[in-house]
């Protein structure tokens, strides 16, 4: 993204934030965008955390060769690593590539076949309509996956070390509840907000301006994803420099 | 009213509009003509505020569009009603929530009012009871009517319609200029169609402003079109073999 679209994209940002016409048709849309962001999306980012504590669990048994070292250690590592990068940060890749690319698509799609003007043309404050909803879905929907994503990591790692016998269930229990800091959740959870942010605003964005046909909307919707994660890396180093 | 005072508008160094000014009176079919590339499209696009004139100005009933503020803006766009060439509709939405989209957002109606609304919509265009179905259910021709339908569901005192024909066979294509006609004379409408279809130029051109090469060429009516000799005119009417024969017959 360089400068120009840097500037068209907060100059967009500041369309998306004008006065809603209707408020009611605004909270119908955002309810439906919650559901299709939140809900839509469980079943895919309760398997990959789960699998992800099941292998870190592994993982960080394997390394440790030591005898000095006490097996609890497993499970807070798992704890602390699930809570501060791979919930918040793998959510919210793979919900770039899930919902970013839906985003971009839909708008783009809406852009090519002049739906958008149609909009403009009632008199709709097309930004506002299209991009609110997503947004607030996203800053709102992505921390309560990002939370469910934490539990269920360390629940996968618990399964992982008690099947493999990597860690006995006490051991790893011991582990996840000794020395917590809940300072960490909230980090995560700013991360996951500014994750939210991204996911929804840059590939609304890509999408509102396509211009062309298909091809350019199928471009664009790579392009989406390609720099939401991108900033998403870029903002959690910015966010754990700031935070921790 | 909509009167159009000397629009100028470039595209990277590209002058698509040089000049155009013209007068579309109420009640009577107004047409923009032109070739592929002469800028009509754009100037249904400056007129409406899709794009912004590079200068010029547009009036609607004497209230200069083109400095308007956003909110000013809105105001007009409330008594526009348009026809997009594809039509538009909103692919998530059935015929009759695309039709009670802008009665949503902007009426405090009841939703029994909204309907009955719809139902009259339909009707009018001869579309009763395809209130559920959805626009990827539907013919070209309908989708153009539900576009007809929409456009009108606010009662719109402009009505702007960029390409209706685009797509339909000549059967369909004339259903479609008779509707577009009866509803400007029924209620009144400012009505621009910006057409290259020469069955719509002969058959509902009240007004007709001809485009050439982002410049106005000609303006008249239907039955003057034919004893032009604007060599620029007849080669866009008079193009293929079967119009030529007509007019010589003529």
């Amino acid at each position: 993204m360089n400068f120009t679209n840097f500037g068209r994209y907060i100059l967009l940002l500041k369309s998306v934030f004008r006065r809603p016409e209707k408020l009611k048709i605004y909270l119908k849309e955002i309810a439906k965008q919650m559901d299709y962001v939140g809900v839509g999306s469980l079943g895919l980012i309760a398997i990959i955390s789960t699998f992800i504590g099941a292998v870190m669990t592994l993982q960080i048994a394997f390394q440790l060769v030591s005898d000095f070292i006490p097996k609890t250690i497993i499970g807070s590592v798992n704890r602390d690593s699930s809570i501060l990068e791979l919930s918040p940060t793998i959510s919210a890749i793979v919900l770039a590539g899930k919902i970013g690319s839906a985003i971009s698509s839909e708008i783009g799609s809406m852009r090519v076949t002049e739906q958008i003007d149609a909009l403009e043309i009632m008199g709709i404050n097309a930004p506002g309509y299209l991009i609110l909803p997503k947004i607030i879905s996203g800053i709102t929907m992505v921390p309560m996956l990002v939370i469910i994503s934490m539990f269920l990591s360390i629940t996968g790692g618990y399964i992982g070390g008690s099947v493999s016998g990597a860690v006995t269930p006490a051991e790893y229990i011991q582990g996840i509840t000794t020395d917590f800091n809940p300072y960490t959740i909230t980090v995560a959870l700013v991360k996951a907000f500014v994750f939210g942010f991204i996911i929804t605003s840059v590939p609304a964005y890509e999408g509102f301006y396509v211009r062309g046909g298909a091809l350019e909307v199928s471009q664009a919707s790579t392009r989406a994803v390609v720099i939401s994660c991108i900033s998403i890396l870029a903002c959690d180093y910015i966010v754990t420099q700031l935070l921790l | 009213m909509i009167e159009i005072k000397d629009i100028y508008k470039s595209f990277s160094g590209n002058d698509v509009l040089q000049g155009i000014s013209g007068k579309f009176e109420e009640g009577v079919t107004n047409l923009i003509i032109g070739g592929s590339g002469s800028g009509k499209t754009t100037l249904l696009k400056c007129m409406v505020g899709l794009h912004q004139p590079d200068s010029g100005s547009v009036l609607y009933d004497g209230r200069d569009f083109t400095p308007m503020t956003y909110e000013q803006r809105i105001e007009v766009r409330k008594e526009i009603g348009m026809l997009f060439q594809g039509s538009a509709l909103f692919d998530s939405m059935t015929v009759e929530e695309n039709i009670m989209f802008p009665l949503n957002m902007f009426t405090d109606q009841s939703r029994k009012e909204k309907l009955e609304r719809v139902d009259f919509c339909l009707e009018r265009v001869n579309l009763a009871g395809k209130n559920k179905l959805f626009p990827a259910e539907l013919s070209g021709g309908m989708k153009k009517r539900v576009g007809i339908a929409r456009a009108i569901s606010m009662n719109p005192k402009y009505l702007f319609c960029d390409e209706p024909n685009s797509g339909l066979d000549p059967k369909t294509s004339i259903v479609i200029d008779e509707l577009i006609k009866e509803i400007t004379e029924e209620y009144k409408t400012t009505t621009i169609v910006v057409t290259h279809d020469m069955n719509s130029v002969m058959g509902i051109g009240d007004y007709i402003l001809f485009l050439h090469e982002g410049k106005k060429f000609w303006e008249g009516s239907n039955k003057e079109i034919a004893h032009t000799d604007i060599k620029e005119l007849n080669d866009f009417v008079f193009a293929s073999r079967f119009m030529k024969a007509a007019k010589d017959k003529f």
